[in-house]
């Protein structure tokens, strides 16, 4: 045994090495970056402004200022499509970021408590799954009116039970580990012991139902806002952009309109999908 | 000592396994010989390589091992004609008909854990019945019930015609691990193998157990391999002693042999550092420093060298052969390298 | 008593009974009673071992006497010097972080006592936070003095648990239990988990260190010769009852109950004895639920008479040495 050289760096070496040899994760990671940083430096990439109608060429084909063609308003659907990435991204993450924020929480209060706070929670996630999201935003959007905070937080307080139930469970098998008996015989506090102690080893299925939930809630997004329940529609979002294809008129005579939103959303939540399950593979050893 | 006198005759046993790529030996060399009729033990701490070589000799071995011998001789005694049949396991496909037919018939096993031994979902019962009727095909079921009723009692399980009809839940760790033995009994098999029959179970238990093996031993002429780590159950049980370390079988001899002189520096530390009963007061443990190597990383040489009080530069330098100091009494250590070489 | 021993630990019909919920209600419908109305006495600078089988409720006495688990009833009365007695179990929160100080404890698997994701330095630096040790130079001089006494190399803070063996990461668990000096360090089967090799060198360092820093182990453990070779006394349970307290000569010399008797014969001895004689007990352990009325171990002893399984025997001291109590009929009635 060498000294001073960790063997946890091996271990996140060896980590790495067998996600790079995971060729389905790889070309997920890649597609998923390309897709991300063309829509972070959209400007860098296309000329037009997202929201700039152009009378003058409205519904054009593809063609060569306009790569992806124009709509009825003749604005470019490339940069809307990469526009509108950037707030179909940020709406997957945030919501998928706040409901696993919330999971934890709940989970490791009711893992680590138990008891009848554990049967609360339990029955509380059970009463929100069973609800229908759809019915919520309804409720919420004719309250409030739509707007992308609404769907966030609808997001969040509907996404939260997938990684409570993970790090509940994970929480109950983990307080009977002896080095947390070892911590309370210490006399250290519920909350270090829950948050600093138990919490890191129940990361890795968290970051992976995280990255799950983001591919979801894209998906969501691009539904609800089809359907014209989501984002406000001058906002120009993926769902918005395939909102367009709603009359027969652009199915069959504008593909360009839907067929190209369309394919970007499911590349890319495939992308996703493969990037989570690959990251499954290497840190969650239950899987393997 | 006549040759047909040794039920199974042990040489030049290897065993491997690659993990990573990499080639690990987990049993080197290994060679002993079990009388028929007797008991031998076969004692050394976790990792030693013990379990992985009687699963060797019977041919249970995941995947990713490799398996190499000089000869696994098997000798079948007729009962009625008092004739030996020779079988070399070593040479047996281990997935073979031969081989899955001497398994059971001919070397029953008894596992560590009995929890895990049985299966939850079906009746203690038919679990026995079934490795019976598995090497008597057409036997009638009610001539199976009553052998594993007749069995039952023997094995002082309380009330069989109701217990043969419980689940393995229902019983307790002491009474499971009899059904894992009526399980490797029922086809009276000459040899039977206890890997750590005992460990999970309490120690009044765990001596029940251990005398219901040795009556088995003495009423029916079994011969048994009993592996273990504890050295008291050791010198209640056995006639014959395998001391192991890393792989390899450092001493073999008599219990007394190796009790009363042991010869390797393994045996001699591990021999008195274990506590007994009725120590005096002052007396302390003998401790071995330093903890067993990693098997991926010994190198040429004796593998307790490291560790031992009386190494020399010699240990290291080339493997170390066994000598045979006294009859049958053999060690592995260079210190006595006036003496005869065996393998 | 006599008084030349300081009593540490006064333990007084301490309960823990964990109950049996059935159905959508939670209904109690019965309890086990892990240790049931348990009276025992540590004194300062001994080790009292605590032997028994599987579900004899040794380790839940262990951490009931530190409020790991809190009791159902019954009073721990903990001395914080010169007689001041304090009733653990009445501790509110700050109380009880002092107590911790006090009393620490090593638990039987050194495999998950330290967080895999933790560098050992980490693990140790923790509980001197707790415990308001904040400089650094502070800590880690104190880190370094009770590495010392584990012969553990001070750099090998730096690596995470899984770089160390068994015994080294036990010897480390009795490190950080020792960091902050506490005087009773109650022992959970603390070489139950490791090769016969490595537990000789953990149980001799613990006696080393018992003597160095003159501390009270309470040592648990099923192996009784473990037992015996670590303990001054040994305090013997069945079914979370006392059945038998005693100094360890005079467990082994004259054990009184049947229990601890079938106990001493089941252990095997590793030396060669022709001829063996050993009394071996018949039947299982019962459930701890449906407990056995009467004396509880009625239902395996080869001495019962009518009145074991109608009523409780009491631990009752020795006619000739005072020391020894035993809860048993068989010496009930020579002694009334």
């Amino acid at each position: 045994m060498e000294l001073n050289k960790s063997h946890a760096s091996n271990m996140f070496q060896k980590n790495v090495r067998k996600f790079l040899r995971n060729k389905l994760a790889m070309i997920g990671m890649v597609v998923m970056l390309i897709i991300l940083l063309m829509c972070v430096f959209a400007p860098v990439f296309t000329s037009y402004r997202a929201d700039q109608p152009d009378f003058s060429a409205r519904t054009q084909p593809p063609n060569l200022p306009h790569i992806l063609g124009t709509d009825k308003l003749g604005r470019d659907v490339f940069s809307r499509i990469l526009y509108g990435g950037r707030y179909s991204i940020l709406i997957g993450v945030t919501g998928a970021f706040f409901g696993s924020l919330i999971g934890v929480i709940l989970g490791a209060i009711a893992g680590y408590f138990g008891k009848l706070i554990d049967s609360a929670i339990v029955r509380l996630s059970e009463i929100f799954q069973t609800v229908p999201n759809m019915i919520l935003i309804l409720i919420l959007g004719a309250v409030f009116g739509r707007s992308i905070g609404n769907l966030l937080f609808i997001f969040a307080i509907t996404g939260w039970m997938t990684t409570f139930r993970i790090v509940r469970n994970e929480f109950i098998a983990l307080k009977g580990e002896t080095y947390v008996q070892v911590c309370e015989a210490f006399g250290m506090s519920k909350i270090d012991i829950m948050f600093k102690q138990i919490l890191p080893n129940v990361m890795s299925p968290v970051i992976v139902a995280t990255t799950v939930n983001v591919a979801h809630f894209i998906l969501s997004e691009a539904g609800l806002s089809f359907i014209g329940v989501g984002v406000p529609s001058a906002t120009p979002t993926w769902g918005n952009i395939l909102n367009a294809a709603k009359s027969l008129d652009v199915i069959s005579n504008y593909w360009w309109l839907w067929v190209v939103p369309g394919v970007v959303i499911t590349v890319f939540v495939l992308a996703v999908n493969f990037f989570g399950d690959g990251l499954r593979d290497v840190l969650d050893p239950k899987q393997q | 000592m006549e040759q047909k006198d040794i039920v199974l005759d042990v040489r030049k046993l290897n065993t491997s396994f690659i993990s990573d790529g990499a080639t690990v030996h987990i049993v080197k060399d290994v060679s002993f010989q079990l009388e028929r009729g007797k008991t031998l033990a076969i004692v050394g701490e976790s990792g030693c390589g013990k379990s992985v070589t009687v699963h060797s000799i019977v041919k249970l071995l995941p995947q990713n091992a490799r398996f190499t011998a000089e000869q696994v001789l098997y000798r079948r005694l007729d009962e009625k004609t008092g004739g030996i049949t020779e079988f070399d396991l070593a040479k047996m496909d281990p997935k073979g008909k031969e081989m899955r037919s001497m398994r059971g018939a001919d070397l029953g096993m008894v596992f560590q854990d009995p929890m895990s031994s049985l299966n939850p979902v079906y009746r203690v019962g038919d679990q026995v019945a079934e490795a019976l009727m598995e090497h008597n095909r057409g036997m009638k079921k009610s001539e199976a019930r009553e052998k594993v009723l007749q069995m039952f009692r023997n094995l002082g399980i309380p009330d069989p015609e109701r217990r043969i009809m419980d689940y393995p839940h229902q019983f307790s760790g002491g009474m499971k691990q009899r059904v894992v033995i009526a399980i490797a009994m029922i086809n009276n098999p000459e040899i039977i193998i206890a890997d750590e029959p005992t460990t999970a179970l309490d120690v009044t238990i765990q001596a029940q157990i251990m005398e219901l093996m040795k009556e088995l031993q003495l009423n029916m002429g079994k011969s048994i391999i009993l592996i273990t780590h504890n050295i008291g159950l050791v010198a209640e049980q056995a006639e014959d002693v395998c001391v192991m370390y890393m792989g390899r079988i450092v001493e073999f001899g008599s219990l007394e042999q190796i009790f009363e002189n042991p010869l390797h520096p393994y045996t001699k530390a591990l021999l008195r550092s274990v506590p007994v009963l009725g120590l005096a007061d002052d007396q302390k443990l003998e401790t071995i420093p330093g903890a067993t190597p990693n098997p991926a990383s010994l190198g040429v040489g004796c593998e307790f060298a490291d560790r031992c009080p009386e190494r020399s530069e010699a240990c290291s330098a080339k493997n170390v052969p066994a000598y045979e100091v006294e009859p049958r009494h053999r060690v592995r250590c260079i210190k006595f390298s006036q003496f005869k070489e065996v393998d | 008593m006599p008084n030349e021993k300081e009593l540490i630990f006064s333990v007084q019909g301490l309960r823990k009974w964990f109950p049996i919920q059935k159905g959508m209600f939670k209904r109690t419908v019965g309890h086990v009673k892990a240790v049931d109305d348990v009276s025992l006495n540590v004194y300062k600078g001994e080790t009292l071992g605590i032997v028994g089988e599987s579900g004899c409720g040794k380790s839940t006495l262990g951490k009931t006497m530190m409020m790991l688990q809190r009791p159902t009833g019954g009073a721990v009365l903990y001395n914080y010097g010169d007689g001041n007695f304090k009733d653990i179990t009445k501790f509110n929160g700050k109380e009880m972080h002092d107590f911790r100080k006090q009393v620490q404890m090593v638990f039987q698997d050194p495999y998950s006592a330290l967080n895999p994701l933790k560098k050992i330095y980490t693990s140790f630096e923790e509980p001197l936070k707790i415990h308001g040790i904040n400089a650094k130079a502070e800590r880690e001089k104190m880190m370094d003095a009770v590495l010392k006494m584990v012969n553990i190399q001070p750099d090998y803070l730096l690596r995470y648990p899984h770089e160390f063996s068994g015994g080294q990461r036990q010897r480390l668990c009795i490190a950080r239990a020792l960091e902050i000096k506490p005087r009773v360090l109650i022992c959970d089967e603390p070489v139950s988990a490791l090769d016969v090799s490595i537990q000789a060198q953990v149980l001799n360092l613990m006696k080393e260190i018992q003597k160095e820093l003159n501390l009270t182990y309470l040592f648990i453990a099923h192996d009784l010769s473990v037992v015996q070779y670590m303990s001054d006394r040994i305090v013997v349970m069945y079914l979370g009852k006392i059945v038998e307290i005693a100094g360890k000569r005079s467990l082994y010399n004259n054990p009184a109950h049947p229990y601890t008797q079938a106990l001493l014969s089941a252990i095997p001895v590793p030396v060669i004895r022709r001829e063996k004689k050993r009394q071996v007990l018949r039947g299982e352990v019962p459930s701890p639920i449906n407990k056995p009325s009467g004396c509880a171990f009625h239902t395996r002893c080869p001495h019962r008479t009518e009145i074991c399984e109608r009523e409780e025997p009491r631990l009752i001291p020795d006619q000739t040495d005072p020391e020894h109590l035993c809860a048993c009929h068989l010496y009930n009635k020579t002694a009334a």
